[in-house]
């Protein structure tokens, strides 16, 4: 090749097999137009693709009917200038638009749908505020990877950028944190950039799609026709791994005596949780579901260690930091799983499966790179570690368990009772769990309450457990479970909320009881911003800067979470004793004609254990205040 | 660090710019120029990236490049396998008295003189970053007023073409 070197030839042909080496380009091209076949066998257009001839119709009717014909059943939003015409022939339409109170609930609702269903989240904001007010939970769905469509509003294309009312640059706003954004100002586009905004939105590594209308271009008249064409000509997201890097991993399985399955979020998104099972038992290796993945491993199996990361079981984080291979199956080396990088897991070989090629090598050097999905790569990888193991035998994994299944028995998750006589708040998340059960939906917001519904209900299948982890968004669990309760309807979905977190989003109360959308919010009232004040106790000398929000046990109770829950028409308990916990979630859960908000008040003293503080090694985890394990007495 | 020039076919659509900047921008990538122009395929334009990078990072570069949708392909343009042109206008101050010599410096780079007044020329000189510079601290003794410059260009050598070929798998 005269011509100057590509990068990785791997992206050059795909844009994405991410292998940093260079092996085998016959097989690589061969591999990709494997899939490429594949790819051109499905149409990149969402929905039952029904041929709608030629038919002259406004924009706005456009919108309404490429939402329809892309199969969407669910849309939440709110109206207003900029998106009005929109509006209109979506009140004659199917679709059940759920009107919130605040654009932020419509995403983090679109979000919730998203994450029980599968199936893309959408939803609508007007121009300006409307659409700022989605900022944060368009950066949530792409922290965490969410299949989302935001459709906004934006003003006339001949105002745009005359500073005009109500309007901003939201596709300049969202840039950083969309996947992809379009702005359509002739209404002719709208067809195909609604269908590429779903395809793009779904397909590869899930994420938020912002597409953003001028109001000439919903007022406008089209000739609408059906499936569009998606031109994408960058877009070639890799499914198939490479079979040769599958068979590397495999030889390298065989001859770990210290392999973990290191298993995150994309295992979820991509529906592979009887694929994983199927190679962690053909493996035998001890697996962790990282906080976005929690439930696509039975939590009950024994081969289930934990969860790894900050607030991660001992099992859990020492499975990773003494392990000779990782076999890492849609994670991304997170920060709050790794702690300081260069420490973690030092002995490992890494095997790093992921659909997303950036991913590989950004935080820590992979042995063996697999781009694809994991969907297709599981099932590929037990078939050749089984080959494998025939052929050079199943490594002896008797050691590495006993040392592992010692440390479960030794550091179990448990908690100490509080001191001043208040509920511990991790029973009554541990209560929650017990009496709705593994087919129940379960939401945090984010702070010590997300980190103990992590910690003490037991997660038994994908999909039944709903946060914030990348971005951390306060506020979250409202809202999303508003839209998982519409997305799975015959489900329980509670809310595990903080104090904190439910006054930043609790307007969707409203929404909820006037929708019929029966969700469950247990407050989990501390009368703190619980996380910061535990950080607070540890680090800043108990110095609890502005982190007392007066709600809880002996104060002035702003506000009144129970007359707060009435004054929104839910069904709403104040629980103060350990004796009422289980009479207390019981009527909630006999309750389905209306939310439920309960207040259960709880110990601001209680704090979030393991715990392995800031800035240190992953070996330092402490399983309470200044208390490490004693590694020496392990074996 | 090392400096590498990547080449970065995209669809010619509004934002892609900004998308490409801003990119470089938030994942603290340095970039050192950029140029951008069409290419003979309507619709597609090429920019030339040149970025100061170790291996890790430039492939971490290209991989976060490539996600964006509007991005078409890249490739890394290597010094030896390519041919690498900045452009540059100078304008210096001459006189009646320094004009000869100035020019005379100009031609010794195979710059060419493309506005003259009464005490300033403008010179306009293409070449590899490093001629310019050393045509730049020639001038540079008689009064420099203003420079202008390019990013770099950089096409592969031989006859193969990058859209024609990114074009095809498409």
């Amino acid at each position: 090749m005269s011509k100057g070197s590509p990068i990785s030839p791997s992206l050059m042909a795909t844009k994405s097999t991410g292998a940093t080496k260079a092996p085998e380009r016959a097989d690589r091209t061969a591999d990709h137009a494997a899939v490429v076949a594949d790819l051109a066998a499905v149409s990149p257009v969402l929905g039952p693709n029904n041929v709608v001839p030629p038919t002259v119709m406004t924009g706005s009717q456009a919108i309404v009917r490429s939402l329809e014909e892309l199969g969407v059943d669910d849309i939440f939003g709110l109206p207003g200038g900029a998106i009005l015409p929109t509006y209109d022939p979506l009140m004659a339409s199917t679709m059940n638009h759920v009107l919130v109170r605040h654009e932020q609930g419509a995403g983090h609702a679109a979000q919730g749908y998203a994450m029980v269903t599968g199936r893309v989240g959408v939803c609508i904001a007007t121009s300006g505020p409307g659409a700022t007010n989605l900022v944060t939970a368009i950066m949530d769905a792409h922290m965490d990877s969410v299949p989302l469509v935001a459709i906004t509003g934006q003003v006339s294309s001949g105002v745009i950028g005359t500073d005009a009312f109500q309007e901003a640059d939201i596709v300049g706003i969202t840039m950083p944190i969309t996947k992809h954004s379009f702005l359509v100002t002739d209404p002719n586009d709208i067809p195909h950039v609604m269908a590429e905004a779903f395809h793009l939105a779904s397909t590869g590594r899930p994420g938020p799609v912002l597409v953003d209308v001028a109001k000439d271009a919903q007022v406008g008249q089209m000739t609408f026709s059906w499936p569009p064409k998606v031109d994408l000509p960058g877009y070639r997201p890799v499914t198939r791994g490479h079979n040769k890097q599958v068979r590397e991993a495999a030889k390298l399985i065989a001859a770990s005596t210290k392999p973990v399955l290191y298993v995150g979020g994309g295992v979820v998104k991509a529906h592979a949780s009887a694929e994983l099972l199927a190679l962690a038992e053909a493996t035998g290796a001890p697996v962790v579901t990282t906080l976005m993945a929690k439930g696509v491993f039975p939590d009950s199996h024994p081969q289930h260690v934990g969860m790894p990361g900050m607030h991660g079981s001992v099992s859990a984080v020492t499975a990773l930091q003494q392990a000779d291979l990782l076999i890492t199956l849609g994670a991304r080396f997170d920060d709050r799983v790794t702690g300081v990088l260069k420490t973690f897991a030092p002995m490992a070989k890494v095997i790093h499966a992921d659909i997303d090629p950036a991913e590989i090598s950004k935080n820590r050097t992979a042995d063996v790179p697999i781009v694809g999905s994991v969907k297709e790569i599981i099932p590929e990888l037990t078939e050749a570690v089984r080959t494998q193991f025939d052929a050079s035998g199943t490594p002896d994994l008797t050691t590495w368990w006993a040392f592992l299944n010692n440390l479960k028995e030794t550091y179990p998750l448990g908690w100490t009772e509080p001191d001043d006589g208040l509920s511990a708040p991790q029973r009554v998340i541990e209560r929650i769990g017990a009496l709705t059960g593994p087919e129940g939906v379960y939401v945090a917001g984010v702070g010590q309450h997300q980190m103990w519904a992590a910690q003490f209900i037991k997660y038994e299948r994908p999909h039944a457990w709903l946060n914030s982890g990348g971005a951390g968004t306060m506020g979250y669990a409202v809202p999303a479970a508003m839209g998982a309760k519409v997305g799975e309807p015959d489900r329980v979905v509670w809310a595990i909320d903080g104090d904190g977190c439910f006054q930043m989003t609790n307007q969707e109360l409203a929404t909820c009881a006037i929708n019929n959308i029966p969700i469950k919010v247990a407050v989990i009232n501390n009368s703190s911003l619980g996380m910061v004040r535990q950080w607070q106790t540890l680090f800043y000398e108990g110095r609890y800067s502005n982190t007392d929000l007066n709600t809880g046990h002996d104060t002035v109770r702003i506000p009144d979470f129970v007359k707060l829950g009435e004054a929104y028409g839910c069904a709403s308990f104040r629980c103060e004793r350990d004796e009422d916990i289980d009479a207390t979630i019981q009527k909630a859960l006999e309750i389905n004609d209306r939310p439920v908000v309960i207040d259960f008040v709880v110990s601001p003293n209680s704090m979030v254990w393991p715990m392995v503080p800031a800035g240190v090694s992953n070996d330092q985890i402490q399983v309470a205040r200044n208390m490490t394990p004693e590694w020496e007495e392990e074996d | 660090m090392s400096r590498h020039t990547l080449s970065v076919l995209v669809e010619d659509k509004p934002g892609v710019l900004t998308r490409v900047a801003s990119l470089f921008a938030r994942r603290a990538f340095n970039i050192n120029s950029l140029a951008v122009g069409p290419t003979e395929v309507p619709g597609i334009s090429r920019m030339t990236v040149v970025v100061d990078a170790d291996g890790d990072l430039i492939e971490q570069v290209t991989k976060q490049l490539n996600k964006l949708i509007n991005v078409i392909k890249i490739v890394e343009l290597t010094p030896e396998s390519s041919v690498q042109r900045d452009h540059i206008l100078v304008k210096v101050r001459a006189d009646a008295a320094t004009r000869l010599q100035v020019t005379q410096a100009a031609d010794l780079f195979r710059a060419s003189v493309v506005d003259v007044s009464t005490d300033s020329v403008v010179i306009e000189a293409t070449g590899h970053p490093e001629k310019l510079t050393a045509l730049l601290s020639v001038l540079e003794p008689f009064g420099i007023r203003e420079i202008v410059q390019s990013g770099t260009l950089a096409v592969g050598r031989g006859s193969r073409s990058m859209s024609d070929r990114a074009l095809r798998s498409a």
